[in-house]
């Protein structure tokens, strides 16, 4: 059983394996799996919107899985297995999905575009690119305020056909 | 930023119950979409301990005989990726599909939207001082507010706070029950009554005990010949809580509807089934006359405020589409 004392600052230790590599942390239990991220991994790629679970910009895998790191305790995620936009690079080189998303302009600010591109690796992964409406319904936990959805829905569809 | 608490991940459930029911203060943590939200970002709980239950043995989806067997900790993804769900409860998936974006049906667990809190947007603002789900005897804040989003059957005075899952209006439809472990002893309760309508004590929101665990759902299928749809209305064409939306479940035989289940979502303060309308189904001819009559009962002394007096008729005319639809073989 993981225990954490009781009081003012409930303190938890727990590993990480972030992008592949582990990482041993001593967390106050409030943390999120976004602010370990980005506050004391310096992994700032990871972008904090609404903070609420409502626009995406915090998608991560935790193993495997697409989830919003702002609703997820950093706790709940001991020993688990997190992939952020910084683990997408291979060997230097950048993601087919993030070089899809440049050739097709798939954002304007970029500010949810870490996000909106975990989010589009997972549905490549689940096999939900099947069509435009399909990329659209299954990206739909993903808001761009500027308006690059079709842009980014043409992006996916081509990352879908390589 | 709210008080700390302590964080526990018991191994097994014996030892997850006995630490929430030894402790007033204590709550439990699965997916945890209502529960930290309304923890961190709301400010509206403030549990000293917080017990996950996420790594216990509550995850599998069984079937057995005509009964699917669900552990609470199934995911909403989990569920809907199901082959029985698929074939034999059509409309469960719809409603699992519609119900949240894939990165929350990832997180939220079967057990957790069954207990999921109200969006009302008052109960989940401390700083509005009247809420009688919040503070008990404090008030309505959303009877004089905005309240596009709140319920118009079971909803008082008192409070028009909104059930809003989608996944419980099949559930509800379907007979399904929730099974639950407490300090002392194991029980179940249908969903049907599983949830308090709020009444003057919109605190209490269902059944369960301090403590109480509910470990996993049953839920009937439905025979093979019903034909089932879920239909969803919103403000956006995706990933949005419901105006309104109706689950249906139609046999349908020599023209004449044998079997009828019907319930609504977006408008109960609890997930509203609707035996009035399945009464006046049963035994009718498949027309609209039919349909009309059926979602006439089904909105029966409905509770508005000008906020949602939009959707008396709404409301109707989503049932009438969706029966239309399963009835012409439109949905599955």
């Amino acid at each position: 059983m993981l225990k954490t004392m009781r009081g003012s600052s409930a303190e938890v230790d727990l590993t990480l394996r972030v992008n592949g590599s582990a990482q041993r942390l001593r967390l106050d239990s409030r943390v999120t799996l976004l602010d370990a991220l980005r506050d004391r991994l310096d992994l700032t790629g990871t972008k904090k919107g609404c903070d609420q679970g409502a626009c995406g910009a915090c998608t991560v895998l935790v193993d495997g899985r697409r989830v919003l790191s702002c609703l997820t305790l950093a706790a709940q995620c001991d020993g688990r297995e997190v992939t952020t936009i910084e683990g997408l690079s291979r060997e230097g080189g950048l993601h087919p999905v993030q070089e899809a998303f440049i050739r097709h302009d798939g954002f304007q600010c970029g500010y949810c575009t870490p996000g909106q591109i975990m989010s589009a690796v997972a549905l490549l992964a689940e096999g939900r690119a099947g069509s435009d409406e399909e990329i659209r319904e299954f990206m739909s936990g993903n808001i761009c305020r500027c308006g690059a959805y079709p842009n980014i829905v043409a992006a996916i569809r081509e990352a879908a056909g390589q | 930023m709210m008080q700390a608490f302590e964080y526990i991940r018991p191994g097994d459930v014996a030892s997850a119950v006995a630490l929430v029911s030894g402790d007033p203060t204590a709550e439990y943590l699965a997916g945890g979409t209502t529960q930290i939200d309304l923890m961190l970002k709301d400010g509206v709980l403030e549990p000293e301990r917080l017990v996950d239950i996420t790594r216990l043995p509550l995850r599998g989806i069984t079937r057995d005989g005509d009964v699917l067997r669900v552990g609470a900790l199934a995911t909403l993804e989990e569920l809907a990726a199901d082959a029985t769900v698929a074939e034999r409860l059509p409309f469960v998936r719809e409603a699992l599909l519609a119900g949240a974006s894939p990165q929350l049906r990832n997180m939220a667990t079967i057990g957790g939207n069954i207990l999921q809190r109200t969006r009302c947007r008052y109960f989940r603002d401390p700083a509005v001082a009247s809420c009688n789900k919040r503070v008990p005897g404090s008030g309505c804040a959303a009877v004089g507010g905005a309240a596009r989003m709140h319920a118009i059957l079971g909803a008082s005075e008192h409070c028009i706070a909104l059930h809003a899952s989608d996944l419980c209006v099949p559930l509800v439809a379907l007979d399904a029950v929730a099974h639950i472990q407490g300090a002392g002893a194991q029980r179940s309760v249908p969903l049907t009554e599983f949830y308090l309508p709020p009444g003057d004590r919109p605190d209490v929101e269902n059944v369960l005990e301090h403590g109480e665990l509910v470990t996993g759902i049953e839920i009937p299928l439905l025979p093979a010949g019903t034909r089932s749809g879920y239909l969803k209305v919103r403000d956006r064409a995706s990933y949005e809580f419901a105006l309104t939306s109706a689950a249906v479940a139609l046999a349908i035989g020599g023209g004449v509807i044998t079997h009828a289940r019907v319930a609504l979502g977006g408008v109960g303060t609890i997930p509203w089934r609707a035996p009035q309308a399945e009464a006046v189904l049963r035994g009718a001819p498949v027309d609209a006359q039919t349909f009309r009559a059926a979602a006439d009962a089904a909105i029966h002394d409905p509770f508005t405020v000008a906020g949602t007096a939009f959707k008396v008729e709404l409301a109707k005319r989503t049932l009438v589409r969706i029966l239309q639809t399963v009835a012409g073989g439109g949905s599955s």
